[in-house]
């Protein structure tokens, strides 16, 4: 099975270049950077702030990309791993006063074991299946937090609140704009890590998985072994996200970590491309951006207008940004040419 | 003796890679015919580009209308059946139920059941196995049972790829002569493509040969067979 | 032993609504080999549609009737016009297009009907069935209706030459067009089929759960769940499931401490992951088997 695998061999666009291509080109990714550390110099706060959120999810997205698009595993649970990670940020910071820049290793080493042991059970289910178990931990999330028993450290229903750090060694930023910089620097670091992994013989074998796990055991992979590698990583790479999300919005409860944002995660893959990792960063952007247009759009209808818009989105582009991407590609090939 | 099915300049693609480079050409109603040529030649794909079930380009007539346009299940709807290598078997449903679906576009309901009598008659071994899920069957009972399948269509023409793949060399035989008796006793017209060249060509009253694309070599079945390239390259004396 | 007793029978009288919605689940999933998110919405909307019918006056059963053929009709008209160009499309690309329909209808439903609750008629009546106040005589009715829809389905897949065909576009598509089968159509009249059974299953719940836009939020998760449980090839092992959720559900409720109503859906669901784990083709599924 399945997707993923279809992704590749599918797409009439991929087929004049490399086709496990997962990564930009080294003057693209430049660019891209330059834009990034440049663009907060010139806005507002707010937008800062967005711009913050939007590579927090980006690193959610990219760690969804690793699991489906790296091991052909298909995920409905990753809020609960982002969930874990920002309450292991929140509580480390609020209760034992941790510096937050410490409590992110902590989320991910945390939310690693968490995915690595769920991803044991999980290795017996496929596609819908696996779905299904996800989406089920997903949903238990939000009321598993609000348990009782664990109400002294995470505050029950009524969450808690994280103070945002300041720019150390009295650095002229602002709050917003220090934390964008952290951010980024964070993002970068993870990114280029999971572009090695995918690139190293451990990617290559998850890939084989991807594409075909009986063949793939039969050339001596550890299956199990790596399948369960793959949650435990990209869980890993979501808590360390969900532990940015919590010093972002200062503040996690429970009900910020529903169903909702599994799925918007789960979007947000699929708009960028499934297994193309710089595609994580624009299905970020629709699902931050987008709900909001459509809000701008019609108050009543935005659920429609979002549908629609997604419609149009997949109509238009079914391997999403990747495709675009490619398209592009093969349109400068061809400039070039004449 | 009049044309079944006409073939001319069949080009197929599988996305870029272009397969078959205008290939030519026709079977007579009631012949039995083999295409033979290595792995690789386009034997399949010619099979698959008659029912448009890969890209292609060419002019393919069935019983003087052009059928090119149409869709693979408009195709069989003709009364063309096609027995795809890996036979295709509905391995979770019952042989009967497989044999009815071989039977699914007919309207005459009523022949159905003696003609499901019919094939248990020529595949006797089907008969024994008629309440078994279809995927428990041995390779060889599912090759009858896809055979049997597309004789349920009551076809005028018959698409069989690779039939005696992955069988053995008796249980080929017993297939093959029963494929003999089908084309002679129920007129039907059959295509085969094989890589056992020598059952073939036993087999068939006329014989192409397929290289990289292009038919390199055609006629009567015993001439082929007694052509010295075709000795060595595919009997292999 | 009597609370047992009393637990369960509850519990069916829930399965019956999880039961009703596993059959439409299992109708699609036969169809297009997907779990369909939007399905729950699309009962919804069948559901409003209705009982806008009985607000301008039409008798129950007609409205019953006339919407479970507009439901028919919207569910093949919904996949010609938005799933048929994604049918070469990657499967999560599918799925995608599965939560943006669900995102248009309920913020459609909600445009037009708003989001206040609202009561819906049943013709079984309210009174308790055979002295039992656990159970009322419209859950029985639902348990009756659920029966009859699965014998009908029974009849449907395994007598009839379009079951036939449906089925078999479903496990091998090249295949069953190598016999004559137009799948495209067939996956078409799965769509109609799932929707009508959907609306059904609606009308059914729609005077437990009330009626608004979200009401089958809840209800679709424990109609997949049922429907995995059981096992997503068999509409037998749906029903069961159903009523097997619904009873667990109850029961978890009831006897494990701590648990009360907010944990009843997570346990439920932990469940029937252990019993995946154990039976991965769920109770009744068949095992598919592959050769390499």
């Amino acid at each position: 099975m399945s997707a993923a695998e279809e992704v590749v061999t599918e797409a009439p666009a991929v087929e004049a270049v490399p086709k496990r291509a997962m990564t930009l080109g080294y003057g693209t990714s430049l660019v891209v950077l330059a834009a990034l550390i440049l663009t907060p110099l010139f806005v507002k706060n707010f937008v800062i702030f967005q711009m913050t959120m939007l590579l927090i999810y980006a690193l959610a997205v990219l760690a969804l990309n690793i699991l489906t698009g790296g091991s052909g595993q298909f995920s409905l649970g990753q809020s609960a791993f982002y969930a874990i990670g920002a309450y292991v940020t929140a509580i480390l910071m609020e209760h034992f006063n941790v510096n937050y820049a410490l409590t992110l290793p902590v989320a991910g080493v945390v939310c690693f074991g968490a995915g690595f042991l769920f991803g044991q059970p999980a290795l017996r289910l496929s596609g819908i299946y696996l779905a299904l178990a996800t989406f089920a931990l997903a949903l238990a999330m939000p009321q598993l937090l609000k348990l009782g028993f664990l109400e002294h450290w995470t505050g029950g229903v009524q969450g808690l609140v994280v103070t945002k750090p300041d720019a150390p060694f009295g650095l002229p930023l602002s709050q917003d704009m220090w934390l964008y910089y952290f951010t980024l620097a964070v993002s970068i670091g993870i990114y280029v890590a999971s572009v090695n992994l995918l690139r190293s013989r451990s990617g290559r074998a998850l890939m084989s998985i991807r594409d075909n796990e009986i063949a793939a055991s039969a050339m001596g992979v550890n299956v199990a072994l790596y399948k369960t590698l793959a949650f435990g990583v990209s869980a890993g790479i979501t808590g360390i996200a969900g532990g940015l999300g919590a010093i972002a919005v200062q503040f996690v409860a429970p009900d910020g970590y529903t169903i909702t944002l599994a799925i918007s995660l789960f979007v947000g893959m699929v708009v960028g491309g499934v297994g193309w990792l710089p595609g994580s960063i624009v299905g970020s952007a629709f699902i931050i951006f987008v709900p909001n247009i459509a809000e701008g759009i019609s108050k009543g209808l935005s659920g429609a207008v979002f549908g629609v818009l997604l419609f149009l989105v997949i109509y238009l582009v079914p391997h999403g940004a990747r495709q675009v991407a490619l398209i592009a590609q093969q349109l400068a090939a061809k400039l070039k040419k004449n | 003796m009049t044309t079944m099915l006409n073939v001319k300049d069949l080009r197929a693609y599988y996305g870029q890679v272009q397969a078959l480079h205008g290939l030519s050409f026709s079977l007579s109603e009631g012949s039995l015919t083999t295409l033979l040529g290595a792995n690789g030649a386009g034997k399949t794909t010619t099979l698959r580009a008659i029912c448009n079930m890969v890209r292609s380009t060419g002019a393919v007539e069935f019983e003087g209308k052009p059928i090119g346009n149409r869709s693979t299940e408009n195709v069989v709807r003709l009364g063309i059946a096609h027995v795809p290598q890996g036979r295709g078997t509905f391995t979770n449903m019952t042989v009967e139920e497989n044999l009815q679906l071989g039977a699914i576009t007919r309207g005459d309901k009523k022949n159905i059941v003696a003609d499901i009598e019919r094939m248990y008659d020529h595949f006797p071994v089907l008969k024994q196995r008629y309440t078994q899920q279809a995927g428990t069957l041995s390779g060889g009972e599912q090759q009858m049972l896809a055979v049997a399948r597309a004789l349920m269509l009551r076809p005028r023409l018959m698409l069989l790829d690779e039939p005696s793949f992955g069988l053995a060399p008796l249980v080929v035989r017993d297939l093959f002569r029963i494929l003999g008796k089908i084309n002679r006793e129920d007129k039907v017209t059959i295509l085969v493509v094989e890589q056992n060249a020598q059952l073939a060509l036993e087999l068939a009253d006329q014989a192409y040969v397929i290289e990289t694309g292009r038919i390199v070599m055609s006629g009567n079945a015993k001439d082929v067979a007694n052509n010295e390239d075709v000795r060595k390259s595919y009997l292999g004396y | 032993m009597e609370l047992f007793a009393n637990q369960v029978l509850a519990g069916i009288a829930t399965g019956a609504i999880y039961a009703c919605m596993a059959l439409a689940v299992v109708m699609i999933y036969q169809a297009i080999d997907h779990l369909n998110f939007a399905q729950g919405e699309m009962a919804m909307f069948s559901t409003f549609m209705s009982w806008q019918m009985m607000q301008w006056g039409v008798p129950y059963w007609g409205a019953f009737i006339l919407t479970v053929i507009l439901s028919f009709a919207g569910g093949i008209l919904i996949e010609r016009l938005l799933f048929k160009p994604l049918a070469k499309a990657p499967v999560l690309t599918n799925v995608a297009g599965f939560i943006a329909l669900f995102a248009i209808v309920n913020s459609v439903a909600g445009l037009i009907w708003d989001f206040t609750i609202k009561q819906y008629p049943t013709p079984f009546g309210s009174s308790p069935f055979l002295g039992s106040q656990l159970i009322s005589t419209h859950q029985a009715g639902m348990v009756g209706v659920t029966l009859l829809l699965l014998a009908g389905l029974y009849f449907f897949f395994q007598f009839t030459r379009i079951g036939l065909a449906m089925r078999a576009a479903a496990s091998l598509p090249e295949s069953a067009r190598l016999v004559g089968i137009n799948t495209s159509w067939m996956i078409a009249l799965g769509w109609g089929m799932a929707s009508a059974i959907g609306a059904i299953a609606g009308m059914l719940i729609a005077p437990v759960v009330f009626l608004e836009p979200n009401m089958m939020g809840g209800v679709l998760i424990y109609g997949f769940a049922s429907a995995v449980l059981g096992g997503l090839s068999s509409p037998l092992g749906a029903v069961i499931g159903g009523f097997l959720v619904g009873v667990f559900e109850n029961l978890a409720g009831t006897y494990i401490p701590g648990v009360g109503n907010e944990l009843k859906l997570p346990i439920a669901l932990a469940l029937i992951i252990t019993v995946l784990v154990v039976k991965p083709a769920g109770l009744f599924g068949r095992p598919i088997v592959k050769r390499v």
